[in-house]
């Protein structure tokens, strides 16, 4: 096991030579919560070492797809009357550093373009006229700025070889000592032997550290030998094989690997990571190794780890260097990694918000033209431009001093910047409906068809509106989502129907669960309106106990939950003569109550759409 | 050109191989989803794909690549040359796959005006898109439960009538599109329209490997292709040959094979038994099967080449069920169980 003495560099400097040795086989590096100057530092670093002047483009974050992908430079076609493209940002930093702030936001286009860009080192652009296909062979610096329950999307956290905290300024010197280094490994590392047991040993540990992907170990394969290359070695050694274990695998762990039986090394470690601790405090959320010389300051605890290693090498003949990778790299984890695991594990990964919505200038019903330029995905109105162009042909094709007469060719029509139309669309962000129903044995099975009839009818009045309708059951233990917003009728009609009756009344679960599906559907910048089909005689408690007094007590502490946040809602009484809790369960939701004896489906259609109208007013 | 992955490296994932097999077998089964995790090789596989598809004959100088050979189904410009008394000559062309980015816009997938032409010499012009260009191969969208709806809807409309006509900007132009549609997304990233799901003739599951020996052979292979693919793409070009003429063999078998009554039978059974709507499922079964059965060079359709596809080409069409918790491939395959019995299935 090495020691912070015999690291080449620490870990910020070391990423970015490594990077600049195999920009294609390691993709790029996401930079943990790093402050401006920081980013900044180490951009300028990788560039340094990739080669002067290589291009670094940041992709700001509303960036438009015409600017990111790229599209038709408008006024160089217009000068020269050819068709004139324009290359957009990813295309422009070929051969060098693209810079993603705030990653966890990244539209559903930019993500897909840089992953696209990741994978294949080429940019395919099919827009606006345009069908090209451009190098760009980049490396992304992935700036993670994510907060509360952002995350950033696993597709692009999967594309970059390392994840880095960054919290020591980049010394100049240590800049400088590697880069000789760098430039004679970027010519080596084709050569470099990796033999077939780190490998082997590479993918055992991810698997240890529970990491599915199979890019992780590919890349840490490469990181390996990169960092040979970079060590002037010809053949991948432990040490190299230990820091791309360290780098490129341990950041992404789900579990903690089990470590060989006997003894297990996790005392040490603990010990180590207590002595880092004060130091560590500061560490953000997110699990991140301390980098190596903050970890083994004395390199004392590596050394009380390495009596045991040997140790165990005694008594197992022949620890599979998988295992030794395994130790070594267990020993540079952080304390409290478990814990964090364990609420990640629990919390799920894609749960957060992934991502942000976008505006798109095609949606919506087609409402005539006005005057704009077909760029950003517009399309142009050809037929108003050239209206808006005609009455002005004669006085620009009289007047000498236009370009257009500069041309070789005159057009037969002279269009100018000012006379392009675009199309417009009416966006509307539209309702979605969540239908709350109540399969429980309480609500009679006849009354469970009632509200299906009714249900159907609401469903027909949503398509006509293009609202989007969501529907969850609950019955006996469990609530599910049997349709998650949706504007397919056919398909929420087909689910509707083999809905099955009977079981307990999981009110508080269903309302939880209608709850979290509001507020995504909020998010996602649609209007919520919640719609519960019960009698609210709730005898499942939230722990999924029966038992009519917890049940209940859970089922309102649910429901005021609800009402903190404002979303409309619409409680039908499904009871014959009126439900008191029902009414009580409405109040806590502040929903509007009804009593609906025989859920006639006409009556609950008319008042939905009210409730509708009244949420879709601001 | 970039190397390609070879077709015959890819590791395991033989479900999806042999959907993408099936479908450029007979173009007419419509289409494959594959459904998975990342980094699980999609994307490569298609793209391997096209590495080994066997050559066409195309209509010299058609900007449509019609077959020399289709009556009257190609392009305004093919048939009106035919009608002339004209001899198309016929040369080779490779089957183009095509992608689909995400960016894309809509008039680079249908064709639009001519902008260039347009501008410099006011002519109306049609430029062909990428439907153009996916005529008679295959269109390839990466997460195509992220497309955008226009786009989608535009896709649906080609697909379904294997023609793309386009009314926008004063053009007016029809031509033939028939392309077999291969998506592919991971679920947990958006649903996919109903509409689309249903369009797809087969749909396959791949996952990450989580055998370790499997995992390492993965990253074996990939790594040796990175570093060397000239020597790796000549490991493997034998391979790749095999499959290229048993494909080019089974193409020319698919249309004589006769599917029997019992399997029709069985098959009818067994959407009755899913409870899948419509005609689609019946269809993409016995297409499956044949094409399955001239694959493995076997001179009858059986039950059992219809038990191996069935799966695949039903497990995206059935309808939920609150009831039963199970993944739709169990489903299918419980169903499978009960009506063949005597057969080990993999229940």
């Amino acid at each position: 096991m090495h020691t912070a003495g015999d690291q080449i560099a620490p870990d910020a400097p070391l990423v970015a030579a490594l990077l600049a040795i195999d920009p294609r086989g390691l993709g790029g590096v996401m930079l943990d919560h790093p402050m401006h100057e920081q980013a900044r530092a180490f951009t300028d670093a990788v560039q340094r070492f990739l080669a002067d002047g290589a291009p670094i483009r940041r992709v700001p974050i509303g960036v438009s797809a015409d600017r990111l992908i790229g599209g038709v430079d408008l006024a160089a076609t217009l000068h020269s009357g050819r068709l004139v493209s324009e290359r957009g940002v990813l295309a422009a930093a070929d051969g060098g550093v693209v810079v993603l702030p705030m990653c966890e936001r990244a539209t559903v286009s930019v993500r897909t373009t840089l992953c696209e860009v990741l994978d294949s080192g080429t940019l395919q652009v099919a827009r606006d006229g345009i069908g090209i296909t451009h190098d760009a062979r980049v490396l992304a610096v992935l700036l993670d700025e994510s907060v509360e329950d952002e995350v950033v999307h696993p597709a692009l956290v999967d594309r970059v070889a390392f994840r880095l905290p960054l919290r020591d300024a980049i010394e100049t010197a240590d800049l400088a000592t590697l880069q000789a280094a760098v430039h004679h490994a970027r010519v080596t590392l084709a050569d470099v032997v990796l033999d077939d047991r780190w490998m082997v040993a590479l993918c055992e540990t991810a698997s240890a550290f529970g990491v599915d992907s199979l890019r992780v170990p590919l890349m840490a394969v490469r990181c390996a030998r990169a960092h040979a290359a970079l060590a002037g070695r010809a053949t991948v050694e432990q040490e190299d094989a230990e820091v791309a274990a360290r780098l490129v695998i341990t950041p992404r762990a789900t579990r903690l690997p089990q470590l060989h039986e006997a003894p297990p090394p996790e005392p040490p470690p603990q010990e180590a990571e207590e002595q880092s601790a004060p130091e560590s405090d500061t560490t953000p959320p997110e699990m991140q190794q301390p980098p190596e010389e903050q970890s083994t300051p004395e390199s004392e605890p590596p050394e009380s780890e390495r009596p045991e290693q040997e140790e165990q090498e005694s008594q197992q003949p022949l620890p599979s260097d998988a295992e030794l990778l395994r130790a070594a790299v267990a020993s540079a984890l952080p304390p409290g990694l478990l814990e964090q695991l364990m609420a990640r594990a629990t919390s799920g990964t894609v749960q957060g918000r992934v991502g942000a919505e976008e505006q798109s200038m095609l949606r919506g019903r087609p409402r005539g033209a006005r005057s704009g330029l077909p760029r950003g995905g517009a399309r142009l109105h050809l037929l108003e431009t050239l209206r808006a162009a005609a009455p002005w042909q004669r006085v620009r094709h009289r007047d000498a001093a236009t370009p257009m007469h500069a041309m070789p060719r005159a057009p037969r029509v002279a269009i100018r910047r000012e006379d392009f139309r675009i199309r417009r669309f009416v966006e509307r962000t539209g309702t979605t409906v969540i239908f709350l129903v109540d399969a429980s044995g309480s609500s009679a099975l006849q009354r469970l068809a009632e509200a299906k009839g009714a249900i159907e009818l609401l469903l027909a009045e949503s398509y006509a509106r293009r609202d989007r309708v969501c529907l969850i059951a609950f019955r006996g233990a469990g609530t599910e989502v049997l349709l998650p917003p949706t504007r397919a009728l056919a398909r929420a009609k087909k689910v509707l129907a083999a809905l099955p009756g009977g079981g307990g009344t999981p009110v508080a679960a269903a309302l939880d669960k209608a709850t979290q599906q509001a507020l995504s559907v909020r998010r996602d910048g649609s209007v919520p309106l919640v719609v519960v089909l019960s009698d609210g005689r709730a005898n499942i408690a939230r722990d999924g106990s029966p038992g009519r007094p917890a049940a209940q007590r859970d089922a309102l502490s649910a429901a005021a939950a609800f009402g903190q946040f404002g979303v409309s809602a619409l409680f039908v009484d499904t009871s014959t003569r009126g439900e008191p809790l029902a009414r009580g369960l409405a109040e806590a939701m502040r929903a509007r109550y009804v009593l609906l004896p025989y859920a006639d489906a006409k009556a609950l259609g008319g008042l939905v759409k009210t409730a509708m109208q009244m949420a879709d007013a601001p | 050109m970039r190397p390609v992955f070879p077709f015959s490296a890819i590791v395991g994932q033989d479900e999806m191989k042999l959907a993408l097999l099936l479908v450029a077998i007979d173009p007419t089964i419509g289409g494959v989803m594959v459904f998975g995790d990342r980094g699980t090789g999609k994307s490569t596989a298609v793209r391997a794909l096209a590495g080994l598809l066997p050559t066409m004959r195309v209509v010299a100088g058609c900007r449509y690549g019609c077959d020399p050979h289709a009556n009257g189904a190609g392009c305004d410009d093919c048939r009106s040359r035919v009608a002339q008394g004209e001899t198309l000559r016929a040369v080779a062309a490779s089957v183009p796959v095509v992608d689909l980015p995400l960016g894309a816009t809509e008039d680079r997938l249908v064709g639009a005006l001519d902008l260039e032409k347009a501008l410099t010499t006011g002519e109306k012009a049609f430029e062909p898109g990428l439907l153009a260009r996916a005529h008679r191969g295959f269109l390839y969208v990466d997460e195509v439960n992220l497309l955008e709806d226009h786009l989608v809807d535009l896709l649906l409309d080609a697909a379904a009538t294997g023609e793309n006509v386009v009314e926008r900007e004063g053009v007016s132009v029809r031509h033939p599109a028939r392309f077999v549609l291969v998506g592919s997304g991971n679920p947990e990233e958006g649903e996919l329209r109903p509409q689309l799901l249903d369009r797809f003739g087969l749909a396959v599951d791949v996952r990450t490997p989580t055998v370790i020996a499997t995992r390492i052979e993965v990253i074996k292979r990939r790594d040796a292709f990175d570093r060397d693919p000239t020597t790796f793409l000549a490991h493997w070009g034998k391979q790749d040959a095999k499959i290229r003429r048993a494909l080019d063999k089974a193409r020319g078998r698919v249309e004589t094979l006769e599917v029997g009554d019992e399997v029709l039978e069985r098959a009818a059974t067994l959407c009755a038994l899913l409870g899948t709507d419509g005609l689609r499922g019946e269809l993409t079964l016995l297409r499956t099967s044949r094409a399955f059965a001239a694959y493995e060079s076997d001179k009858t359709v059986t039950l059992e080449h219809l038990r191996r596809i069935a799966p695949m080409a039903l497990r995206h069409r059935l309808r939920r069920n609150v009831l039963d918790d199970a993944g739709s491939t169990t489903r299918v395959e419980r169903a499978i169980a009960e009506l063949w019995g005597d057969v080990p299935a993999t229940a």
